[in-house]
């Protein structure tokens, strides 16, 4: 479970938001939604222990944690707006090195098959410099089907992918969520997930 | 994926070999798929050690005698261009943070990619340097001993020059901030290992300048890797 009081946060003399508490329970998500600049970013990265909040605190499974907590890094899998993808490495080369940094060896065939599922297989050995946007962030989703990680934060998933690319998210999340898993996504569209799993919260 | 994982307790301590494995086999990829970059720092290595003979005098007495500090300060200035690209890559493209949030112990990574830049550009300017060093007419016990001194402080050039680009991630002007942060404490590598050359020159032998390099080399090993990885937490926050 993923719980977190009173955060607040501020970027430079002014103050972003104030007073955010969640929870968030296994088989749950959350939608963070808000206008631009309201700090849905800023939260998620606090979230997911990349950045201290200004006040109030997280913890996961019961535990306080702070930035960079080994819990937390043992548990997260993180998705912000930069896609972490070397454009001098294939498209399953990079799979493979993202999902080896996070500890999860993947074989051959499973990286193979990820990349079919997210409709690489023909770019599978193209450079990650000649992909779309769209290409690109479906590398990202090939790496959420393979990562074991129980707590996803995605930071605007949604971004740039087609209809068939937001599908494919709303089934992966939806598979994790049935798994047990948690999520908190930042987004402007629906997901459609089933009602029960989710909750949300307007940043304003 | 299993029904179980979402509330399996996982293990904290993962293991610091892998990550220094990981990351050198990928940085050493990824400079050998931009082979030219490399290439450019090496080129500007050898010109920036010929141009001083071509500057300064052809007579082989005084060129003997600048030789070793020429050759270190190229080595210096090497080091320097070639430290941008050890963070800001991936600081750019969220690689970083994949980086900073895996499981494995930053340091650890960060050390990887040490070890990696130092094979990409401090050896190829050990092994280049006694090249170089026929250009100053150094004698053959000369040459050996640059080449050790070289071998033994470069890996320190790349220590310490983590931290200084680590800190300087994400700042405008970071490259010409890095140089105002880096060079003063390359300033200690410089004067034992171009000190090295000059006391075996004079007979004094360059023992004691070699122990004293290799005690840096084993601080800056034990301490650099840390010290880089709360900077790139730093830069992150």
């Amino acid at each position: 479970m993923l719980e977190a009081q009173k955060l607040a946060a501020r970027r430079g003399f002014s103050k972003l938001f104030a007073g955010v508490s969640l929870r968030v329970g296994a088989g749950e998500a959350l939608i963070v939604t808000g206008a631009n600049g309201t700090g849905k970013t800023t939260l998620l990265r606090m979230l997911a222990g990349l950045s201290a909040p200004e006040a109030g605190e997280i913890q996961w499974q019961g535990q306080r944690v702070g930035p960079f907590a080994p819990e937390l890094r043992a548990a997260v899998a993180f998705s912000g707006h930069l896609p972490a993808l070397k454009d001098e490495l294939t498209a399953e080369e990079n799979l493979a090195s993202l999902l080896a940094l996070e500890g999860s060896a993947a074989s051959r065939e499973s990286l193979t098959e990820a990349l079919d599922d997210v409709a690489l297989s023909r770019q599978r050995s193209l450079p990650a410099r000649v992909l779309s946007q769209g290409q690109r962030r479906r590398i990202g989703l090939a790496r959420l089907s393979l990562v074991s990680r129980p707590l996803w934060i995605l930071d605007e998933p949604l971004a740039a992918l087609d209809a068939a690319g937001a599908e494919l998210l709303t089934r992966l999340l939806g598979r994790h969520l049935a798994n047990g898993g948690l999520a908190v996504v930042a987004t402007h569209s629906a997901l459609g997930l089933p009602e029960s799993r989710v909750s949300s919260l307007a940043l304003n | 994926m299993a029904a179980t994982l979402a509330l399996a307790p996982e293990r904290h301590d993962a293991p610091a070999w892998p990550a220094i494995r990981w990351a050198i086999a990928r940085d050493l990829k990824l400079a050998l798929r931009s082979r030219a970059e490399l290439g450019v720092q090496l080129l500007f290595y050898v010109i920036v050690a010929s141009l001083f003979p071509l500057a300064t005098t052809p007579e082989r007495g005084m060129l003997a005698l600048i030789g070793p500090g020429v050759l270190w300060v190229a080595a210096l200035l090497a080091s320097l261009l070639s430290l941008p690209r050890l963070f800001a890559g991936d600081y750019a493209d969220g690689t970083l943070e994949q980086i900073a949030l895996s499981p494995y112990p930053l340091a650890a990574l960060v050390s990887g990619k040490i070890i990696a830049h130092w094979l990409t550009t401090g050896l190829p300017v050990v092994l280049l340097a006694p090249l170089v060093g026929l250009q100053y007419a150094m004698d053959g016990e000369a040459l050996a001993v640059l080449a050790s001194a070289l071998l033994i402080g470069t890996p320190i050039l790349s220590l310490l020059g983590a931290i200084g680009a680590a800190l300087t991630l994400g700042l405008r002007a970071s490259g010409s901030l890095l140089a105002l942060l880096v060079l003063p404490l390359y300033v200690p590598v410089l004067i034992f290992g171009a000190g090295a050359v000059e006391a075996a020159r004079t007979g004094l032998g360059a023992s004691a300048h070699l122990s004293l390099l290799g005690a840096g080399l084993l601080v800056a090993c034990v301490g650099a890797p840390f010290a880089a990885a709360s900077a790139v937490r730093i830069a992150l926050d």
